[in-house]
Parts: structure tokens; sequence; C-alpha cells
């Protein structure tokens, strides 16, 4: 059966009777070229778009998710319901060395305050925030550094702006490391400028400044205004959040069934919304494709059908000449996996060339919606395999329908 | 060579049944040369097709050259075909897209020869029947006569024990009719066993034997004096 592949005649005779009819091969072909191109195309796209997300979100510890305090519901332990809620520093702590899975606990503050700078002003909001944030949020520095453990000890006056406030704050092209910003009244050195990501989770942030400043400047004593509890990436952000909120409710004397208490955004579940968004239209990039596939193939199996039906007559002629049922059989077959791989690979070429155009319409810049649309050398092999299997069995029904007529019939057949 | 014994054969005509073959007895001898006579209907072309393996008898024993053909599975049958047999057909059936040397490869083909020796063979064969320099042309480009000639080749390229035509002269004028004969008398001389179905007098009689047929049955068979083709080309 293999050496049979391997012989000139067999492709001969596929070759003949492809030529025989050009122009219906290539109808033929059209269907399952179609379908590759489309499972190439919309994979490659798909791949982008997932490519693009992962860029956005890349500089974001995604496994996450942001705790405050609102005001209780249901009175506890002798407080009224609707006592007011601040977490403090030390709940922070207690979570970190508590909950199970935890990577990093952030404390941050923020207030609006107005900013200064000689006749430029407006009102922002001031982060108060520790070096850590830069680990679960990474700040793109375009000039200077974000806020270290020095700052923090020496409670030094230092501002880090992000690129929009430098707009608004500066002139354009100004050196700004180093200069003075007024915030609350206050003179700071700008020691740092950062990017303004693609995607904000969370608060605004405009301007950083050291927590223990802030704590000071403000008056805020231990008192944070949510933090940010990243976990283990093996760990589910949704029972991290639960355990934190079951520790804080016992630190802070709250009903155990008080949902109102705190106030939580989780990132990793909004996160995983969107990847579970990705991941369906991968599914259903599938199905379109292999769908599609699927018709195509019937297509090629209908118009062999055709051609086994206008060869009756040739058929019965080689029978009566001893080809066996067999020998009759594999050469449709190898005539429909050879259709079928041929348009494939055309479609993939295609394909190919769609997810180049893509990229180049689509793909350039650092805003780009589809990041590298392709599709991998796995995807590939998995279409041609589906390909071949398809091939193999449409092949079967002309195959079996050239042999189930007898050969003295087909001989008569005008 | 051939032995044939009360073979019967009815097809099936919606609820009723079609007695075609009322049991026949032949038998052929290696080198003879047998004309089946009959008008249309009288079971000839199926007496042939059951002796090519074509078609199945319902009752009745056939043993070709000492192998008796029963039960035969498709497989089987077109390796006896390919074996045993040679087909010329009234419509010569030829393969319209292979040109003149690969259709008497064909059989050589199906038979698992290399291609390099069923060229060779099957140009040996167009040579036979003064065809080499059309071996390249497509069926398309003979004329009626040619084309039986390359069937002939093609029917004799497997080098088979017997050479089975079914109306051989039937498509053809008169002339070319007796040149086809007069190749066949020569294969005859050379030793091949023929049978031809025909219902042309003239033909018959170009044969040494002759079996008429009527209604399913035998009603003659003679030998006869064979009148030579060649006279008359």
């Amino acid at each position: 059966m293999i050496k049979f592949l391997f012989e000139r005649d067999t492709w001969q005779e596929v070759w003949d009777s492809l030529t025989k009819n050009k122009l219906r091969s290539m109808l033929t072909m059209v269907g399952v070229w179609w379908g590759i191109l489309l499972l190439i195309g919309l994979l490659g796209s798909a791949k982008g778009l997932e490519n693009s997300f992962n860029r956005l979100f890349g500089s974001f510890a995604t496994n996450s998710v942001f705790v405050w305090g609102q005001s209780t519901s249901k009175p506890f332990k002798g407080f009224q319901e609707g006592k007011q809620v601040r977490l403090t520093l030390s709940d922070a702590k207690l979570v970190e060395e508590n909950v199970e899975g935890i990577e990093f606990v952030v404390p941050r503050n923020q207030n609006q305050s107005l900013v200064v700078r000689d006749f430029l002003s407006g009102t922002y909001s001031i982060n108060g925030d520790f070096p850590l944030l830069d680990k679960v949020q990474k700040k793109k520095m375009m000039y200077g550094r974000f806020i270290n453990q020095n700052d923090i000890d020496e409670k030094k006056k230092v501002a880090v702006i992000s690129e929009d406030i430098y707009k608004q704050l500066f002139e354009k092209d100004e050196e700004m490391i180093g200069q003075y910003i007024k915030i609350n009244g206050m003179n700071f050195t700008v020691i740092g400028m950062f990017e303004n990501g693609n995607v904000n989770m969370g608060p605004t942030s405009d301007i950083h400044i050291p927590f223990t400043t802030f704590q000071q400047i403000y008056n805020q004593g231990n008192q944070i205004g949510w933090m940010m509890l990243t976990g283990k990436p093996e760990y589910d952000i949704t029972q991290i959040e639960a355990d934190a909120k079951l520790i804080l409710r016992n630190l802070n004397n709250i009903h155990p069934e008080d949902t109102r208490a705190f106030g939580s955004f989780n990132l990793g579940k909004e996160f995983k919304k969107v990847t579970g968004f990705l991941v369906g239209m991968q599914f259903l990039t599938w199905f379109v494709g292999i769908a599609t596939l699927i018709a195509g193939v019937f297509a090629i199996g209908n118009i062999l059908l055709i051609t086994v039906k206008e060869r009756t007559k040739e058929i019965g002629v080689r029978r009566a000449l001893g080809a066996t049922p067999f020998e009759i059989k594999r050469q449709i077959v190898v005539e429909a996996v050879f259709i079928t791989l041929l348009a494939g690979f055309f479609g993939i070429i295609t394909g190919g060339w769609i997810l180049i155009g893509i990229d180049s319409a689509f793909g350039q810049g650092d805003e780009a919606v589809l990041v590298n649309a392709s599709v991998s050398i796995a995807v590939v092999f998995i279409a041609l395999i589906i390909l071949i299997v398809l091939g193999t069995l449409i092949g079967l029904i002309p195959a079996f329908k050239a042999t189930s007529i007898k050969p003295i019939d087909a001989l008569r057949e005008e | 060579m051939l032995n044939i014994k009360k073979l019967h054969k009815s097809y099936p005509i919606g609820d009723s049944s079609l007695h075609v073959l009322k049991g026949i007895d032949l038998s052929v001898e290696n080198g003879e040369m047998v004309a089946i006579m009959g008008s249309s209907g009288s079971g000839k072309s199926t007496l042939l097709n059951i002796i090519g393996m074509l078609d199945e008898a319902d009752e009745g024993e056939y043993i070709l050259d000492g192998v008796p053909i029963k039960n035969l599975t498709e497989k089987k049958a077109a390796i006896y075909r390919n074996k045993f047999l040679g087909f010329i057909f009234q419509s010569f059936n030829l393969i319209n897209y292979k040109n003149a040397l690969d259709n008497v490869a064909l059989p050589l083909y199906y038979q698992g020869i290399k291609r390099q020796e069923r060229q060779e063979k099957a140009l040996f064969h167009l040579e036979k029947v003064g065809l080499k320099a059309w071996a390249h042309h497509l069926p398309n480009e003979l004329s009626g006569g040619q084309k039986q000639r390359v069937a002939i080749a093609r029917a004799l390229a497997a080098n088979p024990k017997l050479l089975l035509a079914d109306e051989p002269t039937g498509a053809l004028d008169t002339k070319t009719s007796y040149e086809i004969m007069d190749f066949i008398q020569h294969l005859n001389d050379e030793g091949k066993t023929i049978l031809i179905v025909t219902h042309e007098e003239d033909i018959a009689h170009m044969c040494k034997r002759i079996v008429r047929l009527k209604d399913g049955v035998i009603m003659e068979d003679e030998k006869v004096e064979q009148v030579r083709a060649s006279q008359y080309v």
C-alpha cells in the first residue's frame, strides 16, 4: 500500500483525471481552500488578539484583587450598623501573614489634591505608595525612577508623575527631573515620569508619592485607602479574596455575614472573563473553520461521485482488464485525498498571505489591535491531518459507489 | 480448454424472471475459433459474459483451463480475467484520455509489471497490429479499424489463454471488418483460442466452428470450412 503511493503510475492516473476537466477540478477545490483559509485567517487573528491582550495586561499582576472598607450593614458586638470601616497597615500585614497563597499585599492611599506648578495647576489624584507597587503594576518609566525604600524611610517629598500630568504641568520638551511641583501647598521634587498604560486597572494613577509622606501630609495615621492583594499563580484568587475578607471581618469586629462592609474588585475574575472570551473565540474559530472544511470536503466528495458516474464505463473496462475492486477504490481515495490536500495547501499559503496582510495593516506599532497574528506549525499540522482524514473518509463514498456496479453493467453503460 | 455443462442463467424482471440460458453444454478445445451466433435475445452475449467472468451462472459447471469457475469473489474474478482472458468489445472501449500505448499497457499495469517492461511489451503488441507509429496518439485521433486493432493489442498484451470478442466488427464497415477478421484469423493460426459473438453470417463463416443459439439453448453446433478473410482484403 505504501509502495503504491510512490509509484509514478498512481500519480499519473491522479494527474490524468484532474487535468481532464481543469475548471471542474479547480472549482472542486474552492470549498476546502476557503475552509482552510478561514481557519488559518481566523485562528491567526484570534492569536493576534490574544497577544495584544497579553501585551496590555503584561505589566499587570492579573491574579489580583482590590479590597477597601465601606460601612457595615449589620450590628455586631455592640457596634451599630453603618459603622465606617477603615483598613489599616496592620490589617494589611495580618492578611499577608495569614492568607494562604498570597504573593504580595500592597497597601495604598489616595487623595484628590490641587497641584500647582508656576502658573499651571489642576486637581489630580495623589497616591501614597510603596515601592512594591512597581512589582504588581509595572510602571514604564520614561525618565527617572519610581519611589524606593529610602524615600519611604526618610519620608521624602518626592513625586513620580504620569506622562499626562507632565503634559498638563510642563511645557513641551521641558526637563522635569529635579523640578518642583506644589502638592497640597508643599513642594515636591519630581523624580520620575512613567508612561500612561493602555489599560488602567483600578483607580487612576496620576501622581505617586511615598506612602509615609502621604501619611504625614494628609494625617492618615495607619489608615489605608485600600489594599491590593496578588495571589501566587497556582492559587485561586477568588478563594484568596474570601479568606482575606474573613480575616478582615474578625480584625474589625464585623458580622461574619456582613457582605457590605468591604468593597472589592476582583481583577483575576474579570481577567478570566476576558481570557474566557478569547478561548471561546478560538473554539468558535475551530468550529467555523472545521465546519467549512467539512462542507468543502463534501463538495469534493460530491464532484468525485459525479466523476465516478461519468467514468462508470471506463471503470468497467478496467475491471474487465483485471483491476480488482480494491485497486479501483484505492485510486479514487488517493484522488480525493490529493485534491483535498492540494486545496488545503493553497489555503494554508493564501491564509498565510492574509495574516501577513493583517499584520502590516493592524499589527504595527504599540497600539496595535492584533499583535503578531500567526498560527503555529502545530495548528497547520492538525489542519493537514484533519484534511487527510476527511479526504479519506469522503473518498470512500465514491470509491464504494464505483465498485458497487457490476463490471457487466458498467460496460453496458453508454 | 473450456468446458461448460448444463449452464442456466435467468434475470429478474420485475416480479417474474427471464430465463436466458436454459442448459448450455459447450466445450472448446485449444486452438479453436468459435463463432457464437443467434438473434438478439438468444442469450449469446450472456453466455460470453459468463465465460468472461463478468457475470455468474445460476446453475451448471464451468471449467476454464482446468480451473472450476465458481463462487468467485470480485477480486478473484479480476485476477482470473487478467490472467486467462482478453476482451475485444464492439465499441472498442479504449480509455479516451490515454494514448494507444498506455491503453495497451493497462492490463499489464494490473498485473503489477514495472513501467519500463510494460511499455516495451505494449509497444511490441502495437507493432504486431501494425500501429507502432501511432503509439502516442489518443484514441480519438485513430480510425475505427485502428481503434479495434489497439483494442486487440490490448487484449493480447496480457498473453491470455482465451480471446473473447463481442461483435468485434459490429461498429466497422465491411472492408475494415474483413481486415480485423484477417487479423484475428492470424492470431488463431498462431494458436490462440478465440470465441466470437456475432450475428453476421459472413463473419461467422470466417471461424472454424459455428454454435447457433436460440431461446437459450444450442440449436446447432457445426464445424465449418473456414473462409479466409485475406481474399476479400
